[in-house]
């Protein structure tokens, strides 16, 4: 059997620990919970640079999520986590069992999830064999929570050539519970049971950790024994019957079997609360006979909890899982020796101190070094890009280019409404929930642009924590809180750690700035295929408080006549824009600036004007910049697409016209105002020193786009046809 | 007068239906465990929508065997008001409460969207407050509710103006561009004869709060609350 990846020093290692040689469980566990995927060992240094305290926040990185305070004395708990390596060798497995995997550490955490939204990069649509991954994630996803019966609320999907061989799938999952409710994967009190619940354990996914600690090629498909099968039906009998047992307060701990299994389960608990635990692998409910020690502690099969339980309770414990016919057995108990000793019957087949395999991890020292094409990559001459004859022709391929185009091809496919708290759907800047039985609502986005970060590391690190803000304010939400997926190539490159430490640094500055901490997160490393590394792919998911819930704000323009401004400057930049990719087919230059003081302004103005109804619409200014922000405002309108006239003053006319249509310069929104609330709007915006420009309104059946002085039209396109192009499948 | 939400393992939306009466209606509601086999004190029974029993076998047909369907079945058949939706519509098929059958969306892909369902019938319990003609947007979120049944039965259901909802446009028009699903006929949901037993896909408990920017639903849980006190009376 494969001993996964344990270098010649980790072994020596090994052997020092247990003073003697390690038996093939032994090993196995070691191997598994070492690996990059498990352990950390290399990004661990540098996530200790990302802010994690705030005034909000209740659970710090640690725990199976992150959570922070919503008030009523409720909490918000969150993570974001790729299922990346699994999700190219079985998509539609791979993809159902990483949104199992996520639900599973939000109520883990005795919260009762809320809403999940998906992060996802494929290669080109156009492809087919992408098409076959890119249906069999999206069918896995929806087949998977739609039947939990948790909404899939958002999500971001890019595309890119690059992630042909590396397709990403990060899911995000946000639950909601009581202060008082909240959980810890800690098995305190010696004499206490240990109790598992759930699936049973079967030989799928054995040393799936380990095969998303390394890189593919070309033999990669024949892993696809190492990718877990789920069953949405039993994760959602796990998830009713663990939240009733938080409820009635039987728990001392709880943990999910995920990466490493029971392994991972037993040893986290244990050395997370200073004790051990002694396991008997007979007494553990398996799906075939003659399954070995190795295979019962290296399994991953999914939806299976570890409970850990006082003595008195645990009869209730063993009720509560028959009225929702789950397996349960009392597999162990909690020890005062801090060891991890599992059993076969009366013989011990592996033992070891439970911290040496979680704590004792060692550390990798890697080198990092920029690499040697990033001049290239930015050195885009912009004299070279020729400037566009045809406005309307380049907005409207842009609209129906894969990044841009709409996507409720993928989000009509998950439930996004069951359980009636979705007050803003897919298809605005964030997606918002109520929280019943508060006047209080969040916000929560998904965002992450993969080019801005080749092009320039840091820069996309701060974009992609700013741009999900931005979103946020959009909607109306002070942000509260963020968890970060960060995916990237293999770390042992040096230019790859490189991108990674410079990533880290531009989201924590960002984080640091805005006061918007990371309180969950998880890295993958790895993303490659025979040496071509995905780009590096931060993922950030943001979580915002709007409150009273009625100040949810949505993008698309609301009505004849409500004036259109733009908030922010405009900047001569079209390097990493989508118009550049798509239209001149480079993937070059230098990303837009970001000041995080202008940012932050824009930010306090959006909030302010919001939560004073000055404005009736607020759109971000992003991806394919200004024209394609007023084209999604006019088109992405639930009762059908509204047109706007928009002019264009003198001031705009120095930089070039497919920057002012189509770059990205950041820190911009287009907010739409009622005629009585121009002047305040106005004054505002001034007071707290962001630009305004009024710059239309809203009517018509066209989209209109000229010069002041009416000498130049840019653009002027019927929104049916824009929707025609906007709405191309796939 | 109190309602009963049937919860089968594997049901979603039970929640939702017990929010709606709860909050918005200010009824009574109780959820009925699917081990049970009593309704006793239940004046109308609620099947929600979801995945009951994982939906496995075919969607409602392992519901229909679970403890408590004895009981609804003679609750139904003493004249009870029984609502399916989603997935309880499913499992009432399946019982044969209602005659026909579910097969997958034309599409093969589960669909999440609003659409608009015109009253067919506004003389029946759950219809009561609705006006025979009228359009209503409401959501559907399934991935089975192509309605199927054969000629003989479509025609009975015509006949006895068991058809209570179709699939149209915004403005009423029938299509197959406003049919989501494929049903026969533009079927969105049934009656049976007595007009006690109604199925229907698409849900009215996600659009019957202000919050959520669509009460159209409303009018189904206000019709079935009327014809009760009616009934009480």
């Amino acid at each position: 059997m494969a001993q996964g990846t344990l270098t010649a020093r980790e072994g020596y290692r090994i052997r020092e620990l247990l003073g003697r040689e390690p038996n093939e469980l032994e090993l196995g566990m070691f191997s598994v919970m070492w690996s990059e995927h498990c352990s950390y060992k290399t990004s661990k240094p540098y996530l200790k640079r990302l802010p994690t305290r705030g005034p909000h926040v209740l659970q710090e990185p640690g725990e199976n999520a992150g959570a922070v305070d919503i008030g009523n004395g409720l909490a918000a708990v969150f993570k974001m986590e790729s299922h990346n390596h699994p999700s190219f060798i079985e998509p539609f497995q791979g993809a159902a069992t990483g949104v199992g995997g996520i639900l599973r550490d939000i109520f883990t955490m005795g919260a009762r999830p809320i809403a999940l939204l998906d992060s996802l990069r494929f290669g080109s649509p156009d492809d087919k064999k992408n098409q076959h991954i890119i249906d069999g994630v999206v069918a896995g996803i929806s087949a998977y929570g739609n039947c939990v019966g948790v909404p899939t609320v958002g999500g971001a999907t890019i595309f890119n050539e690059i992630y042909e061989r590396n397709p990403l799938v990060n899911v995000f999952c946000l639950g909601i519970a009581r202060h008082s409710h909240l959980m810890r994967s800690q098995a305190a009190g010696v004499g206490n049971q240990v109790i598992y619940i759930g699936a049973k354990t079967g030989r799928d996914g054995i040393h799936g950790a380990t095969m998303a600690s390394d890189s593919f090629d070309d033999e990669s498909i024949s892993q696809r024994p190492t990718v877990q099968v789920g069953d949405p039906f039993i994760e959602k009998l796990l998830m009713e019957a663990s939240l009733e047992l938080v409820k009635r307060r039987l728990l001392v701990g709880i943990q999910d079997m995920g990466a490493a299994g029971l392994t991972g389960a037993s040893c986290e608990m244990a050395s997370g609360a200073g004790t051990g635990i002694e396991l008997d692998v007979e007494m553990v409910p398996r799906r075939e006979r003659g399954m070995t020690p190795y295979e019962v502690m290296l399994s991953e099969s999914q939806e299976r909890m570890l409970l850990v339980v006082k003595p008195d309770c645990a009869g209730d414990v063993l009720d509560i899982c028959t009225k929702w016919d789950l397996d349960a057995a009392v597999i162990g108990k909690v020890t005062d020796d801090g060891m991890l000793r599992i059993c076969k019957a009366d013989t011990v087949v592996a033992e070891m101190r439970a911290c040496a395999l979680t704590d004792e991890a060692p550390s990798e020292k890697r080198k990092s070094a920029p690499p040697q094409f990033q001049d290239t990559l930015q050195g885009l001459n912009d004299e070279l890009i020729p400037l566009p004859h045809d406005c309307n022709s380049v907005l409207l391929e842009l609209l129906g280019s894969p990044n841009l185009s709409n996507k409720a091809w993928i989000y009509e496919q998950y439930d996004f409404m069951v359980r009636t708290n979705t007050v803003i759907r897919p298809g605005s800047d964030s997606a918002v929930l109520r929280i019943k039985d508060t006047s209080t609502a969040l916000a929560i986005t998904v965002d992450g642009n993969p080019l801005y970060c080749l092009l320039n590391p840091y820069v996309g690190g701060v974009i992609a924590v700013a741009e999900a803000a931005r979103n946020l304010v959009c909607s109306g939400a002070k942000p509260l809180g963020l968890t970060d997926a960060l995916n990237f190539g293999n770390p042992e490159r040096p230019e790859i750690l490189w991108q990674f430490e410079l990533v880290i640094e531009g989201i924590s500055d960002a984080c640091k700035f805005f006061d918007v901490p990371v309180v969950s997160g998880n890295v993958s490393f790895y993303n490659e295929t025979n040496g071509i590394a995905v780009y590096p792919s931060p993922m950030i998911g943001m979580v915002g408080l709007i409150d009273p819930v009625e100040r949810a704000m949505s993008q698309w323009f609301k009505d004849d006549g409500h004036v259109v401004f733009l908030l922010g400057e405009t900047h001569d930049e079209i390097g990493g824009s989508e118009y550049v990719r798509v239209i001149h087919h480079r993937e070059q230059g230098v990303p837009p600036r970001l000041s995080l003081e202008t940012e932050g302004a824009l930010h306090t103005c959006l909030l302010l004007a919001i939560e004073g109804g000055l404005v009736c619409s607020a759109h971000d200014c992003a991806e394919g910049g200004l024209a394609i922000a007023l084209a999604e405002s006019c088109l992405s309108r639930p009762q059908g697409p509204i047109g706007a006239s928009i002019t264009i003053t003198p001031d705009f006319f120095d930089i070039r016209v497919d920057a002012l249509l189509f770059g990205e310069t950041q820190s911009r929104a287009i907010v739409t105002a009622e005629s009585a609330n121009v002047s305040e709007l106005e004054s505002l915006a001034r007071d707290v020193g962001v630009p305004i420009r009024k710059i239309g309104t809203v009517g018509g059946q066209h989209l209109r786009v000229k010069s002041s002085d009416l000498r130049l039209s840019w653009i002027d396109i019927d929104v049916d046809v824009m929707y025609d192009a906007w709405m191309r499948k796939k | 007068m109190t309602f009963g939400v049937v919860v089968f393992p594997g049901s979603n939306c039970d929640h939702d239906c017990y929010d709606v009466l709860k909050r918005v209606f200010a009824q009574q509601v109780e959820f009925v465990w699917h081990k049970d086999t009593l309704l006793d004190g239940i004046d109308a029974v609620i099947l929600p929508g979801g995945f009951s029993y994982g939906d496995y076998l075919r969607t409602g047909a392992i519901a229909q065997c679970s403890p408590i369907m004895g009981a609804v079945a003679s609750f139904a058949e003493r004249g009870g008001l029984v609502l399916g939706i989603c997935n309880g519509f499913q499992i009432l098929l399946e019982m044969g409460l209602l005659p026909g059958a579910m097969v997958r969306n034309t599409s093969l892909h589960f669909i999440c969207r609003d659409v608009h369902i015109r009253i067919e019938n506004s003389e029946t319990p759950f219809t009561n407050r609705c006006e025979t003609g009228q359009v209503l947007t409401i959501p559907i979120a399934h991935g089975e509710g192509n309605y199927f049944a054969d000629d003989a039965t479509l025609a009975s259901l015509n006949a006895h103006r068991q058809v209570v909802f179709r699939y149209t446009s915004s403005q009423g028009e029938l299509g197959s561009k406003s049919n989501p699903n494929g049903s026969c006929e533009h079927i969105a949901g049934i009656c049976n004869r007595q007009r006690n037993v109604i199925g229907m896909m698409p849900h009215p408990e996600r659009c019957a709060d202000a919050t959520l920017g669509n009460r159209d639903g409303q009018l189904l849980f206000a019709s079935m609350i009327d014809a009760l006190t009616a009934r009480c009376v």
